[in-house]
């Protein structure tokens, strides 16, 4: 099994470590709801190094992001974010991913660690005649992601840039506790936060850090646990669970990273034509209001017929509340849709209801 | 730690005899490795268990698990206090976190479970 660079500051916190893709990461510290509701109203700090980093770069360095991807990437200044997706032929997922514009001939895609060894193989493969070198830099990269509303206060102190200037899905290079990292106002917790990329070999001073700094904040470490139910309370897809290469990208809700108008990409043709046709299906979020936790793959029902399974669900640590997503015949997404979920040998009622389940309250200035 | 009035299975779930009753729960050990304790699914009153039956269901935040019976028995009593405050479990696994009470068919099936210290012995073997 592969460690991070952190492994050792995770067996100094107690982290309880489980397998995850071939990585051996912390699942809790103190507990996932503690951690959970630490990031809701701290702060939480994540090492997510087992995510994959690859590079792109050369004269159509742009141009081939733009054929592999079908957000805009032309959009994007020197060191702005993007979310987006790599796309099959058919408008399906081969992963989503962030891409990062580090130099208008240079992105940096981050994408997920079950992933990385079959997105890279994917990129190669459709590489053709683009003049571009593509590196799968995962081993060289650790990050963490610093999560909450007092992320920005945390951090400020440890950093040589101004964080208050900082606007989401931008990206700076800085010193993080001496150690030259990308910094990005990105997340997956639907919190404000930062993630925080290195190629330093020591970058668990970082860690620690940030660790010793957060204490009087309330800042815990969290584990994939949390990470979990956070990014499913802020409806976030997780690939392999809610999007794979048989959903679209349309049929997963993300229509908004599609922009048609840019050019030719991976999966136009298959989109443009769904979306002239109309979909037939598509996620949406749903509650449990009965009794009963939904898990991926329990069987959905809409009028005692089964229509796709739970993609995934949990007990909201939040909401204090059973939430899901899943796939349901489009006739049935409007919000207020009685479902019924299969739970062992049970059916318990559900309701579809407008996501995200969580949005963070609007920052007062 | 382990109280040494009550029997264990292999299976982390622990035993108490009252006379011709039994109270069964999970054990410390059992309640950490599931983590935040969530969701509880008790049998009804009067069901009839076998050995090793299952008697319901605890889920944490990230896990499902069936909790089995050490001991045969009818269902006299399940605590009810799970359904509103599952975290008893974690906060008190030997005492409010009981899960249910058995009329017992069986006293010798006692016979077959661990002690506390055999429970610790056999915990040092499982645990890290």
């Amino acid at each position: 099994m592969k460690r991070t660079r952190f492994y050792g500051c995770h067996q100094q916190l107690g982290g309880r470590m489980i397998e995850f893709f071939g990585w051996e990461m912390p699942v809790e510290f103190q507990g996932i709801i503690e951690e959970h509701l630490a990031v809701r109203q701290k702060a939480g700090l994540f090492d997510v190094s087992h995510m994959g980093e690859i590079i792109i770069q050369g004269k159509d360095a742009l141009n081939f992001v733009q054929y592999l991807t079908p957000n805009d990437a032309g959009r994007l200044a020197v060191n702005q974010v993007q979310y987006t997706a790599l796309t099959t032929p058919r408008g399906t997922f081969v992963d989503d991913l962030l891409v990062y514009c580090l130099a208008q001939d240079k992105f940096l895609l981050v994408v997920n660690a079950a992933n990385s060894n079959k997105d890279y193989a994917w990129i190669l493969s459709q590489k053709g005649s683009f003049d571009v070198e593509v590196d799968n830099a995962s081993d060289r990269f650790s990050q963490l992601a610093l999560q909450g509303p007092k992320a920005a206060e945390i951090l400020q102190p440890l950093t040589d840039i101004d964080l208050g200037v900082m606007k989401p899905f931008w990206a700076s290079w800085a010193r993080v506790a001496g150690v030259e990292a990308l910094v990005s106002r990105t997340g997956y917790t639907g919190e404000d936060g930062f993630e925080i990329y290195t190629l330093s070999p020591e970058p668990a001073v970082i860690w620690n850090e940030i660790i010793k700094r957060g204490e009087e904040f309330g800042l815990l470490p969290v584990g994939l646990g949390a990470r979990d139910t956070l990014r499913l309370e802020a409806k976030l897809m997780l690939y392999g669970n809610d999007i794979d290469e048989t959903t679209t990208v349309l049929e997963a809700d993300l229509k908004w990273i599609i922009k048609f108008k840019k050019g030719d990409f991976l999966g136009k043709e298959a989109l443009s034509k769904q979306l002239e046709e109309g979909l037939k299906r598509k996620i949406v979020g749903f509650e449990v209001v009965e009794r009963g936790i939904p898990r991926p793959h329990y069987p959905v029902f809409v009028h005692g017929n089964k229509t796709g399974e739970v993609t995934s669900g949990t007990h909201s640590p939040f909401l204090k509340k059973s939430i899901g997503l899943t796939y349901l015949p489009i006739e049935y997404t409007e919000a207020g849709t009685e479902i019924e979920v299969g739970i062992r040998n049970r059916r318990v009622k559900g309701v579809v209801v407008p996501t995200p389940f969580y949005k963070r309250p609007d920052k007062i200035a | 730690m382990y109280p040494t009035d009550f029997f264990y299975s292999k299976d982390h779930e622990w035993v108490k005899i009252e006379g011709d009753e039994a109270i069964i729960g999970i054990t410390d050990f059992a309640q950490k490795q599931l983590g935040d304790v969530v969701y509880v699914e008790l049998p009804p009153v009067g069901t009839e268990l076998d050995v090793h039956q299952t008697i319901g269901v605890v889920e944490s935040v990230k896990a499902v698990s069936d909790i089995y019976s050490p001991v045969a028995g009818r269902v006299i009593a399940v605590n009810e206090n799970l359904n509103d405050s599952p975290e008893m479990l974690n906060s008190d696994p030997h005492g409010k976190g009981w899960i249910i009470r058995l009329k017992i068919k069986d006293k010798a099936d006692t016979e077959k479970l661990m002690t506390a210290t055999d429970y610790e012995k056999f915990l040092e073997g499982i645990e890290p």
